[in-house]
């Protein structure tokens, strides 16, 4: 009996952790609504920031993010991509593929604000970018590169064995087995990673700081070489910056930003599911 | 006359040697079977035939294995071409998870053998009629593959390769995963194919062997035991231990 009781113990325990879990993430949520959603109209989507940003909305804030992550994306798709394919399908096992993969951990460890002041020395001031949307996306893009090469790789091998060897026993070259065979199959899991790469991109602050964020900019940019607004500093910016500033504004704002991250979470946990179901292997 | 000859071959993975001085001819437009218990090499042995041992890493061959009296092995030789002609069904039947017209138009459509759509039409049809698989399949070409039972699967895999019009067909015990009656289907299906095409067969069904091929080999630890007509081996075996193995005293 006693071994039943203890069974049923540790199930309770877990199961209470596991809601316990939760309930953090819907206490931001929450919390996050009931104060932001009173500040969100269509003059505060659509409208620059007025009177030293106490006023009007937070439009080039919206926009510079949106900016921002299609520039990342541009940047650290075909990378990540490329180095996914590479690591999965040709390298072999020898001391150079282990020192790429042991980078591209670390890579992964490193801080954003190292990000960011690496983004500043190399782009803005070395490669003579300036404060720009290119040099905001390029040291984004460099952030997210460790995370998409990881799922893109994690998807690309996931795909059965069976299906590179009978295309190669078809007379297929290596490069036909992956164009054909194997990137059509991953490709869901490419993608999802790449989305939440770019979720976590799209909310960073301090890659950005130095490299691309204006601090108070109502015009919208006009080509990759401006300085735009982003929402995570826009967000530091009204937070810490600014005496005065309204509550409401400042959890509307970060309402905004957690509604573009959490829609890109969701449209990963979309694409990875509708994939799932229609697996057929 | 011999298709492949094999002279002296021997293969190793890592420090392990799976073959060791293998000779024998592969007659061409006949059907080859190769039988021996498992792990005697007669899957790696047809591996090598077109080099699919390649994409594992750390294997090398010793000697040769003549294909139109071209080495296989020999450092100019195209791996990507030599598959083109030495094509290879499997022992699961693995058709991709595609419709039934894109798993046989697959092989075509990467090596560019055809420049119109009708072409491939055609070559789907004759490839799925060599596979003796037409009559089920002609209205439901856009199906998806796995739908059909896996007999149809393993006869769609052959036309599948059929379709890249290889010279030899390799078969790794094409029937383990099919009942009784898809595999007598696959046997005569082989019985046919023997007319255009060289085949060899791994198989651990002796009946299957003694059945369906005209010359057998046996394999036992990496060697070739015994090579002779299928008839004369399985009736008047020369060694003890192929005798010891078709009866079933040993293996």
């Amino acid at each position: 009996m006693k071994r039943q009781q203890t069974q049923k113990l540790a199930v309770g325990i877990i199961t209470t952790v596991s809601f316990l879990v939760v309930v953090p993430i819907l206490l931001v949520l929450i919390f996050m609504i009931a104060n932001g959603i009173g500040g969100i109209s269509w003059t505060f989507l659509s409208q620059p920031p007025r009177s030293g940003m106490t006023e009007g909305g937070i439009l080039p804030a919206i926009l510079g993010t949106i900016f921002l992550t299609l520039g990342t994306a541009i940047a650290a798709i075909p990378l990540a991509i490329g180095a996914a394919i590479y690591l999965s399908e040709y390298a072999s096992d020898n001391r150079l593929t282990r020192l790429i993969r042991l980078a591209i951990v670390n890579l992964a460890g490193i801080p954003s604000i190292v990000y960011g002041l690496f983004g500043l020395g190399a782009f803005v001031l070395f490669l003579n970018f300036g404060t720009s949307i290119l040099a905001g996306s390029l040291t984004l893009g460099l952030m997210t590169l460790p995370v998409v090469i990881s799922t893109a790789e994690e998807a690309i091998l996931s795909v059965p064995q069976e299906f590179r060897v009978v295309s190669l026993s078809l007379g297929a070259t290596r490069w036909q087995t992956i164009r054909h065979q194997v990137l059509p199959h991953a490709l869901p899991g490419i993608i999802t990673g790449v989305i939440l790469g770019l979720g976590r991109a799209a909310g960073e602050t301090a890659p950005i700081l130095f490299t691309v964020a204006a601090f108070y900019l109502p015009e919208l940019p006009q080509s990759i070489f401006d300085q735009t607004m982003a929402l995570p500093y826009h967000l530091y910016v009204i937070s810490t910056q600014i005496p005065g500033m309204p509550m409401e504004i400042q959890y509307a704002t970060a309402l905004v930003l957690l509604l573009i991250v959490l829609s890109l979470t969701l449209i990963a946990t979309f694409i990875r599911s509708s994939m799932r179901r229609r697996r057929e292997w | 006359m011999n298709k492949i000859e094999v002279r002296n071959f021997s293969f190793f993975y890592g420090d392990f040697q799976a073959l060791s001085g293998l000779n024998l001819p592969i007659r061409k437009n006949q059907i080859t079977a190769l039988i021996g218990p498992s792990g005697c090499g007669k899957s790696t042995f047809l591996r090598c035939l077109n080099r699919m041992n390649d994409t594992i890493d750390g294997t090398r061959a010793e000697g040769e294995i003549l294909l139109d009296e071209q080495d296989v092995y020999a450092p100019d030789v195209d791996v990507v071409d030599l598959r083109h002609r030495v094509g290879m069904v499997f022992q699961r039947p693995n058709p991709f998870p595609q419709s039934i017209y894109n798993n046989v138009a697959f092989g075509p459509r990467i090596l560019g053998t055809t420049s119109s759509g009708e072409d491939l039409d055609e070559i789907v049809k004759e490839s799925l009629k060599s596979a003796a698989l037409w009559n089920e399949v002609k209205h439901r070409l856009q199906e998806p593959a796995l739908a059909l039972n896996p007999g149809q699967q393993q006869r769609l895999c052959i036309a599948r390769t059929i379709a890249v019009k290889p010279e030899v067909i390799l078969m790794d015990e094409p029937c383990s995963a099919l009942d009784p009656v898809a595999t007598l289907r696959v046997e005569e299906l082989m019985r046919q194919l023997a007319e255009a095409y060289t085949i060899v067969i791994v198989t651990h069904n002796m009946q299957q062997a003694a059945r369906a091929s005209d010359w057998t080999g046996f394999f036992w630890l990496g060697k070739l035991v015994e090579f002779n007509k299928t008839g004369d081996l399985f009736t008047y075996p020369k060694e003890d231990l192929t005798e010891s193995y078709i009866t079933g005293r040993q293996g």
